[in-house]
């Protein structure tokens, strides 16, 4: 059946169904409006999922709910002690242009830089990239193996949840009613320690991985040994993965060839991949080892660079 | 229909105020509501770069801007490349080097290539490729682009030591 509001402007483009527009500026607004409209209201950041959504009629809403007027969703913060505040709609290139953060989260940035062309990083926010929940995210695997914090605003008040826990299938979070991502907190780095996301794609921009692999690592003081690892996999599960089993290999013994070659091949356990156009399963359970051990050696290094 | 939302904004040095429904994109009211129509419509999603404008000195996709959001904020599109009289140098080497053949993408590139020449006067070859990944041309193909990019950069260089 034709939908008449959903129509060809006069010189030929599809116009997106009508919406309404608001740009709060508190927190409580935001709360209040999401828990009025349910599931017929959805936040705008950077716009370049959710705009694109509406447009090809993939999501029906009554409501954007524009949260760049709030400060605490455009704060970005870095402390010696107290690590990170990234406010959910800080863009991509505020991240990378920022140096205090390049020099601490160096695998968030190798992540940010890689979202998108240019264009995209000037608009495009983690923490929509982490709200529109695609099981390829590029900076989710980067803020687990981190270990940020999800800061969620609902009607019952705060609460905060593991990033890791955060996504629950594709497209689809822990968000409930009237509650909406307002900061991720990232705990400070610690001395040793180094972290580095890659992920595949068929080109050298602009495509969605067909598997990515962050790793974070921490060193004793003899840089030989790890004493806390975190891995974590994109596009290889229906939600961004955490693969504790290869963080607990990497803690156990020297770094040696073989230990990891080990945590790769339980990260290649760990993956459940499908077979689409991007990859098969088979393939991308292969680009998961070759990228494991490619993450771990640069993350290794970066480490030692912190030693 | 949603009501209209009254806009102000700063657009090629210019004060503006349009009127423009919500889901209309800042690609649209360039187009439908400002007749500026020299930015195209490629992809719609936001990976042809046809419709890049810079939005607050930064390089934008206005296919993924909604009209709203523009509101207070300063807008360049390919309209305000050239000075009154005289092509930018951008415009002037993609004559020169035929860096175009349909046409379609080229508002796109002039104006991404303008965002990087405005924060990287000399960049490299490695640099430009990088910076343009996020625009498609279907026809020429890249390398022509890439010369005219390098050869505005060297001039607008040469100008600013001997301005005119």
């Amino acid at each position: 059946m034709i939908d008449l509001d959903r129509r060809f402007s006069p010189i030929g483009y599809l116009l997106m169904k009508s919406f309404d527009y608001v740009a709060p500026k508190t927190i409580a607004d935001v709360v209040g409006l999401l828990t009025v409209k349910g599931d017929r209201a959805r936040v705008l950041a950077g716009g370049t999922d959710i705009i694109v959504q509406v447009r090809e009629a993939r999501r029906d809403l009554d409501l954007l709910i524009d949260v760049k007027a709030i400060p605490e969703l455009c704060a970005l913060s870095f402390d010696r002690e107290r690590g990170l505040r990234l406010g959910a709609a800080v863009p991509c290139y505020r991240i990378y242009e920022n140096q205090e953060v390049r020099r601490a989260y160096p695998g968030l940035i190798d992540a940010v830089e890689l979202v998108g062309g240019i264009q995209i990083q000037s608009r495009a926010s983690v923490g929509g990239n982490l709200c529109n929940a695609s099981p390829a995210a590029d900076t989710i695997p980067p803020l687990i193996v981190y270990e940020a914090v999800c800061v969620i605003a609902g009607p019952n008040g705060t609460r905060e949840v593991p990033v890791e826990k955060f996504c629950t299938a594709p497209g689809r979070t822990v968000l409930g009613k009237g509650e909406f991502l307002v900061q991720l907190t990232l705990p400070p780095p610690k001395a040793r320690s180094g972290a580095n996301y890659q992920r595949f794609i068929p080109r050298n921009e602009m495509d969605i991985a067909v598997v990515g692999v962050g790793v974070s690592v921490t060193l004793d003081a003899s840089l030989s040994r790890c004493v806390a690892a975190r891995l974590a996999l994109a596009a290889v599960a229906p939600t961004p993965l955490l693969v504790p089993e290869a963080g607990a290999a990497l803690v156990d013994g020297p770094i040696t060839d073989d230990l990891i070659d080990k945590a790769a091949a339980l990260a290649q356990a760990a993956a459940r991949p499908i077979s689409d156009m991007r990859g098969d399963a088979d393939y991308r359970r292969h680009l998961v080892g070759v990228l494991t051990k490619r993450v771990l050696g640069r993350a290794i290094a970066r480490a030692k660079e912190n030693g | 229909m949603s009501t209209k939302v009254h806009i102000q904004a700063r657009i090629n040095g210019r004060d503006t105020e349009f009127l423009c429904e919500p889901r209309q994109s800042l690609l649209e009211v360039l187009r439908d509501e400002l007749h500026l129509t020299g930015s195209k419509e490629g992809c719609n999603n936001g990976n042809c770069g046809a419709c890049n404008v810079i939005m607050d000195g930064r390089l934008v996709n206005s296919c993924l801007v909604l009209g709203p959001e523009i509101q207070g904020r300063s807008i360049t599109t390919i309209e305000g490349i050239a000075s009154p009289g005289a092509l930018h140098p951008l415009q002037q080497k993609f004559l020169e080097e035929a860096a175009l053949q349909c046409g379609i993408c080229t508002p796109g590139f002039i104006v991404a290539a303008k965002a990087l020449l405005d924060q990287t006067p000399k960049p490299s070859e490695h640099q430009i490729r990088h910076w343009l990944a996020g625009n498609l041309c279907r026809c020429t193909g890249y390398d022509k682009i890439v010369r005219a990019v390098l050869g505005a950069a060297e001039e607008c260089g040469a100008k600013s030591i001997n301005p005119a």
